[in-house]
């Protein structure tokens, strides 16, 4: 049996229909429609096959109601960005009906199609270009278009489609027909039309104008419907009862410890999960502290923080070379100059400011489970496989949660949930502790990255080597692996393995930058292709994957972020010991309009002045000011900013305080301007957080970051700096993404104003007071 | 152990354990959606209520101790329909992006403005420093805050 929410009835409701019948045709979802009351249950629940990419058929996208309502069905689901309100705007705007007629149901595997995981900016792209839900409206409208020339007995080419209405513009008024009258509350059944033409950014006026969030609202009253604030009948709360230290395992559990606490329903063991169900929330919560659980610590200590730089060099790994010109040794040799560095980013967490929460109802050989995972449908198919049931019987609803920013503790959370309502039998509630969630998500991997350029003669660089030590374990569960996540691994499913592999294999794919892992100023050629940005010729980019003692996990610009601080930065050192305008210096190096748009849009609002780095006149003490650029291709293809940053730093404490930010970045059409530049601000500002104080910690047995007097975040109170964005608009350009761009170039361009400012170059993140005074004295004494 | 509590200007029946935070009590027991559990610690404010006049963390307030107290939540400030006027200021700004954090955000400055119509941005901003938001909306909170404060001292 599945229950639907309060909420989730008056979705339905309001969306024109009551009552969606899932029936089994070919392999497809069909859609229909009765006036019969809301169902509360959804009997036979579809396994749709698609692949990420969604459905090919129309009615799994979008349907029409007698009252003229649309409905549509995304596999992209909003968690704060904004991406609710533009997928509306889409629909509006290709299906040439009012706003305010569209509603939107998003990630629920038994109504929407399957479109994987929404992540990596991906959404965008995805669904705005011409395939999935943007495809899906055009054809909805051309095919609207063709039954009424049917209906009117002409051609279609006449036929104009505005708010809903069809009309003939060539004949007499009486030739109109709404969209209600021509399809409402019948299917359309037609494939999508790959030539179905999507309207042209220049004709929009829905699309790319500032609608507001329609979520807002309800937001900012209090009545916004989180996953935590979901309430089914006869709920129970469940806790989690976590290892102490990395790798315990469980030697037995101690249930007369908790015997007679209020409330108590069960004590659940499951290998090396422990879990408590109880009838409140805080009973739960006491049983959890109060449960005696005998743990065996794992046999070997964690490596020691201090040091972890070092020792991932040592480990074993998995070696991948993206670009290799074969050249590499004997151009650097042949350089009038060498320059090298190395750079350092430490795992950092997601650090959701609200505790991760899911609402699982397992009744028999059915759940239901309401999630605020990025993967509805993956997460259905690992839930079905951690309480042993059919894919086709497990039924995810996405329902937000705190911002994730990636894999926070969304997905493990929601297998306990599951975990503890199948042992009840009950619909279990469980909400993690803020330790639960902190000491065991799955961070962002650590970085320690070597460049090396060779100069020619005249200062430019003749050849890019980059070798990176990366850490990694478990990630996005994906459709099958949930032991890629804390709890999978509790209940004994081993996470995605390890395999070293040394040497690397040469490249023979085109270069993939999905990662950043290549810098923008090399050619990134690979056979005949050419996909970097760049104009240097001799180039290597060698990578190697080392196992993480911790979980880790795509985080907020994943990779790219840290492989950009690496690359940036160095980018600034080169031009530096040229004596070179580092906005200069780049251009010279890149062989991509976009990019170098994006550059020179933001070094011009920031009025840029042109000169090497350092800034004239360095002062050893006191307040210095300086200005640092960065840039990126986001993903290679992905979106393009350009980031000026203004610092003051104190270097009488280490302090640094950034003053000014302006972006230039570009997306290609934008959608939304506003919910662009709340996404461009946001990632500025948490960028901004990441680079001066998080830091993931540990002892010699557990992490010790466990709260946020333990991670350092940046709090709505701090000294923001001023924002300018300079929003790039591309007509004629595909959709790409905007979340994760912005952050991705902060740490290098705060980096770059503190080397300009004071002569000292900070090459590990978080740049802490301690780090900066150390890069200061280090000034000094080579001064 | 039965309170009456006073929430949102009405009173409420309940029978809970005395040690129970009151945020369980506001979220659980009356299904309250505006104070959210962020950390349990009191170090974030996302489960912030405004209780006699004062921000309070509801995460580490013991209910036994504001059961006389009046308690207001986001819910009780205004409606979507008619919102506060600093609840619409934050509408204006579109100052959210998840929304976990609002309460800590709104309620904290609301009684902070209360108190201090007239506060610098300075003073706003020492009064959000134990407030989080992580998806770091900040630019446009204080844009939304200013607005508030703006139209209440005029």
């Amino acid at each position: 049996m599945t229950r639907l929410t309060p909420d989730a009835r008056r979705a339905l409701a309001s969306a024109g229909f009551t009552r969606r019948a899932f029936l089994k045709g070919s392999g497809a979802l069909i859609v229909t429609f009765t006036s019969a009351a809301v169902a509360d249950r959804f009997s036979g629940v579809l396994a749709q096959g698609f692949n990420g990419s969604g459905s090919t058929q129309l009615d799994s996208w979008i349907a029409i109601g007698q009252d003229g309502i649309v409905t549509a069905y995304t596999g992209k689901c909003d968690f704060g960005q904004g991406l609710y309100t533009a997928q509306m705007q889409l629909i509006a705007e290709e299906l040439s009906v009012p706003f305010s007629r569209v509603r939107l149901i998003q990630c629920d595997t038994s109504m929407t199609p399957d479109q994987g995981t929404t992540s990596g900016q991906q959404s965008h792209p995805t669904n705005f270009n011409k395939t999935n839900l943007a495809l899906a409206a055009a054809t909805a409208r051309e095919t609207l278009v063709r039954l009424a020339a049917t209906r009117f007995g002409g051609s279609a080419s006449g036929l104009v489609a505005k708010d809903g209405v069809i009309t003939a513009s060539d004949g007499p008024q009486s030739r109109r027909v709404t969209y209600a009258e021509l399809i409402g509350g019948k299917k359309f059944e037609v494939q999508l039309d790959p030539k179905a033409a999507r309207k042209h950014p220049r004709e929009w006026t829905v699309l790319g104008t500032a609608v507001p969030r329609v979520d807002m609202r309800d937001m900012v009253t209090g009545r916004f419907e989180f996953v935590h604030n979901v309430r089914v009948p006869g709920m129970l709360h469940g806790a989690v009862v976590r290892p102490p230290t990395v790798g315990a395992t469980v030697a037995g559990v101690d249930e007369s410890s908790v015997r007679g606490l209020a409330g108590l329903v069960k004590v659940v063991l499951k290998q090396n999960f422990v879990g408590v169900v109880a009838e409140k929330p805080w009973q739960a919560m006491q049983a959890a502290s109060t449960l005696k659980v005998n743990w065996t610590a794992a046999s070997n200590a964690l490596a020691p923080q201090q040091g972890i730089y070092q020792q991932i060099r040592m480990e074993p790994s998995t070696d991948t070379l993206l670009v290799d010109s074969g050249d590499v040794d004997a151009t650097l040799k042949a350089s009038a100059t060498v320059l090298r560095a190395t750079y350092q980013h430490p795992y950092q967490m997601h650090g959701s400011i609200g505790s991760s929460c899911a609402v699982a109802d397992v009744q028999g050989d059915k759940a239901t489970v309401w999630s605020a995972t990025q993967s509805a449908y993956p997460t259905r198919n690992t839930t079905a496989m951690l309480l042993g049931l059919k894919q086709e019987n497990v039924r995810v609803i996405y329902t937000r949660g705190a911002g994730c920013y990636g894999i926070n503790g969304a997905d493990t959370v929601s297998y306990d949930a599951a975990l503890l309502s199948q042992a009840v039998g009950k619909p279990v509630r469980v909400q993690l502790s803020r330790k639960d969630e902190m000491a065991w998500e799955n961070y962002g991997n650590l970085f320690v990255i070597d460049q090396r350029v060779g100069l020619d003669g005249s200062g430019n660089i003749a050849v890019w080597d980059y070798e990176a030590w990366s850490a990694a374990r478990g990630g996005r569960p994906g459709y099958n692996t949930p032991g890629n996540v804390v709890t999978g691994s509790l209940v004994g499913l081993n996470p995605a393995p390890f395999n070293p592999r040394t040497p690397a294999p040469a490249p023979t794919n085109p270069l993939n930058n999905g990662s950043n892992t290549a810098p923008s100023y090399i050619t990134g050629r690979v056979r005949d292709s050419q996909n970097g940005a760049g104009t240097v010729r001799s180039e290597r980019v060698l990578s190697h994957r080392v196992r993480s003692p911790f979980f880790t996990g795509p985080l907020r610009a994943p990779e790219r972020l840290q492989n950009t601080f690496a690359h940036e930065s160095f980018m600034d050192e080169i031009a530096a010991h040229v004596k070179a305008d580092p906005v200069a210096y780049r251009l010279k190096h890149l062989n991509h309009p976009r990019l170098s748009g994006a550059i020179r849009a933001a070094a011009k609002a920031a009025n840029w002045q042109t000169r090497p780095s350092p800034r004239p006149g360095l002062r050893q003490t006191g307040v210095a000011s300086g200005r640092g650029i960065a840039c990126v291709c986001y993903e290679g293809d992905n979106g393009y900013v350009g980031m000026v940053a203004e610092v003051d730093v104190d270097q009488d404490t280490g302090q640094v305080r950034v003053t000014r930010l302006v972006v230039g970045q570009d997306c290609g059409p934008i959608s939304n301007p506003d919910g662009m530049r709340n996404q461009v601000e946001g990632g500025a500002l948490q960028g901004i957080s990441r680079a001066l104080g998080e830091e993931v910690t540990w002892d010699n047995e557990k992490i010790t970051s466990v709260d946020w007097r333990t991670y350092h975040v940046l709090p709505v109170g701090f000294a923001i700096p001023k924002i300018e964005a300079v929003l790039i608009n591309q007509p004629d350009e595909e959709a790409c993404g905007t979340g994760e761009t912005s952050i991705t170039v902060v740490a290098a361009a705060i980096g770059n104003a503190i080397f300009d400012a004071t002569g000292a170059r900070i090459r590990t993140v978080p740049f802490t007071p301690e780090r900066v005074k150390a890069a200061l004295a280090a000034r000094r004494s080579t001064a | 152990m039965k309170y009456t509590l006073k929430v949102n200007g009405r009173p409420n029946d309940v029978d809970v354990d005395p040690a129970t935070p009151l945020l369980f009590v506001l979220s659980d027991d009356l299904a309250l959606r505006g104070p959210k559990f962020g950390c349990g610690l009191g170090q974030c404010g996302a489960c912030t209520v405004i209780s006699n006049g004062q921000a309070i963390r509801s995460c580490i307030t013991p209910v036994s101790t504001v059961a006389t107290a009046d308690i207001t939540t986001l819910e009780g400030l205004g409606t979507p329909e008619k919102p506060h006027p600093l609840q619409q200021a934050f509408i204006d700004e579109q100052a959210a992006q998840c929304g976990f954090c609002l309460s800590g955000v709104i309620l904290t400055a609301k009684a902070f403005l209360d108190k201090n119509p007239r506060a610098t941005e300075p003073q706003l901003q020492q009064a959000l420093s134990g407030v989080l938001c992580r998806c770091y909306v900040n630019a446009r909170m204080l844009k939304a805050l200013n607005r508030y404060a703006k139209e209440v001292s005029r």
